[in-house]
């Protein structure tokens, strides 16, 4: 890349793409840009011809495990590499009136996990009464996806740990590197000492401590046009690190490859990085991932209660292909019946070891 | 034909080489594979000397895959540039120690 253009994408990345009026605001566009270019040229194969080569397409739901539901866009960080194009300039929130709608599918649901994430979930003005709320159904594993460094953005949310121990949630939380400079790169100036601090004070509480049951894991996304490296050996160097710097504990490290959509895809292709990456994807597409990727097991549902197939589609608009559409319309045995629909972005999940919220798959 | 030895694209190509000859092409992969499994020396360790040696034997094609392969494996630049020097003060000292030779020439010769 050229140096000189540098500087004008690090200050362009301090705002959604969606406030830049970005091209690539418009999921349309990043629709025909994964599949266009180099899968329809036939240099790579599309990702429909890979799975059907073992038999998998149309690709098809398993048992639902996994309910996750993004209450809303709003964060207090830009992270460079964010597919939700999450950001403070962002006003989907979810209305409690949808929340009431996710909660009586929470009550009847067969998945055993809750898995909340936004943005940041903890900006939307209920989502402490609809934790609450949620707690009550008793599921299994409930999982908030928190960004660390809103619990020391504002002393409204400093209770935050204790608020988490009090209603058993499993905390989930990015953490790009064990350094300072890598950290911030990816999500901002001061964010890896707010998340240390943030960190030490979930352990206060209990959270990632060995012998615990408050579960508190990490999450590891490439700081770059890279893929994640092997995921224990990652969570070994975290461990040690984090140990030893800092006297932080935590459970697991989830290693999370970058999906080429939304503001990583705008990275990508600004920094001539996008034939390459999904050169690596394609290549490291491994058979034995696919039947175990996250949108065969979760059901992803948006701040305004569409249904997803993942997380990743909520981002490009494809809704499930399910005449049930709409939380308010919820039927886990009709939704349970459809194909999933796949687009290039899908090389992601099945790179390598699998990728999905929960960490590697095969 | 490219107008250039070195085309970062070819790099995506290596594995073609089976295609000339494929047990020997298949039987270099296979051994490549292993050794930068982990084994007594740690896949990370091992990331950082091939990087080192790709410097030493100014290969582009290595310095590209194992300066991606260190970021996949967490490793830091600062770390890499060490390795770099490491492999940079083994070659020049072996230019260096040459010079015992030069010594011993000079002082047979002279009076």
């Amino acid at each position: 890349m050229e140096q000189s253009i540098l500087p004008e994408i690090k200050k362009a990345a301090k705002k959604s793409l969606k406030s830049r009026e970005n091209e690539l605001a418009e999921t349309s566009r990043q629709l025909e840009i994964l599949n266009g270019g180099i899968f329809a040229d036939g240099e790579l194969p599309f990702f429909k011809d890979k799975i059907a080569e073992i038999g998998q397409f149309p690709l098809r739901p398993q048992k639902l495990e996994i309910l996750q539901i993004n209450v809303g866009y709003m964060c207090n960080q830009v992270c460079e590499h964010c597919h939700v194009d999450a950001g403070p300039d962002r006003k989907e929130i979810m209305t409690r009136e949808t929340m009431e709608q996710c909660l009586e599918v929470i009550r009847n649901t067969g998945a055993h996990t809750l898995d909340l994430t936004g943005g940041a979930p903890e900006m939307n003005p209920n989502f402490r009464w609809f934790v609450e709320e949620a707690a009550k159904a008793g599921i299994q594993d409930f999982i908030v996806r928190s960004n660390l460094t809103i619990i020391r953005a504002n002393k409204k949310y400093y209770d935050l740990p204790e608020f988490f121990k009090k209603h058993n949630v499993h905390v989930v939380s990015s953490m790009p590197h064990y350094t300072r400079g890598k950290t911030d790169k990816q999500r901002g100036d001061g964010v890896f000492d707010k998340s240390i601090k943030a960190l030490q004070e979930l352990n206060a509480v209990g959270y990632g401590m060995p012998d615990s049951s408050l579960r508190l894991d990490l999450v590891y996304n490439p700081s770059g046009a890279f893929l994640p490296g092997d995921q224990a050996a990652m969570e070994r160097d975290f461990k040690k690190a984090l140990k030893e710097d800092f006297d932080i504990d935590f459970h697991n490290l989830f290693a999370i490859t970058n999906l080429p959509i939304s503001r990583f895809l705008d990275y990508l292709i600004a920094s001539d990085n996008y034939e390459d990456y999904m050169y690596a994807l394609v290549e490291a597409y491994n058979p034995a991932a696919v039947s175990n990727v996250m949108c065969t097991n979760t059901i992803s549902v948006s701040w305004d209660g569409w249904l997803y197939d993942c997380d990743f589609n909520q981002m490009l608009d494809l809704k499930v292909a399910s005449k049930v559409k709409h939380i308010k319309d919820y039927n886990e045995d009709i939704l349970n019946d459809r194909n999933i629909i796949i687009s290039q972005h899908c090389y992601g999940c099945t790179a390598g070891a699998g990728s999905s919220c929960q960490g590697t798959v095969a | 034909m490219a107008n250039s030895y070195y085309d970062p694209a070819d790099l995506r190509k290596f594995g073609k080489i089976t295609e000339w000859s494929e047990e020997l092409g298949n039987k270099f992969f296979d051994y490549y594979g292993k050794v930068f499994e982990e084994g007594a020396l740690s896949a990370r360790e091992k990331s950082l000397i091939a990087l080192a040696v790709s410097h030493v034997v100014k290969c582009p094609y290595c310095i590209d895959a194992y300066t991606k392969d260190g970021l996949q494996k967490g490793i830091t630049k600062e770390e890499m540039m060490e390795a770099v020097h490491a492999g940079a003060a083994i070659e020049s000292g072996a230019t260096l120690v040459h010079g015992v030779q030069m010594m011993n020439k000079y002082n047979k010769l002279s009076m």
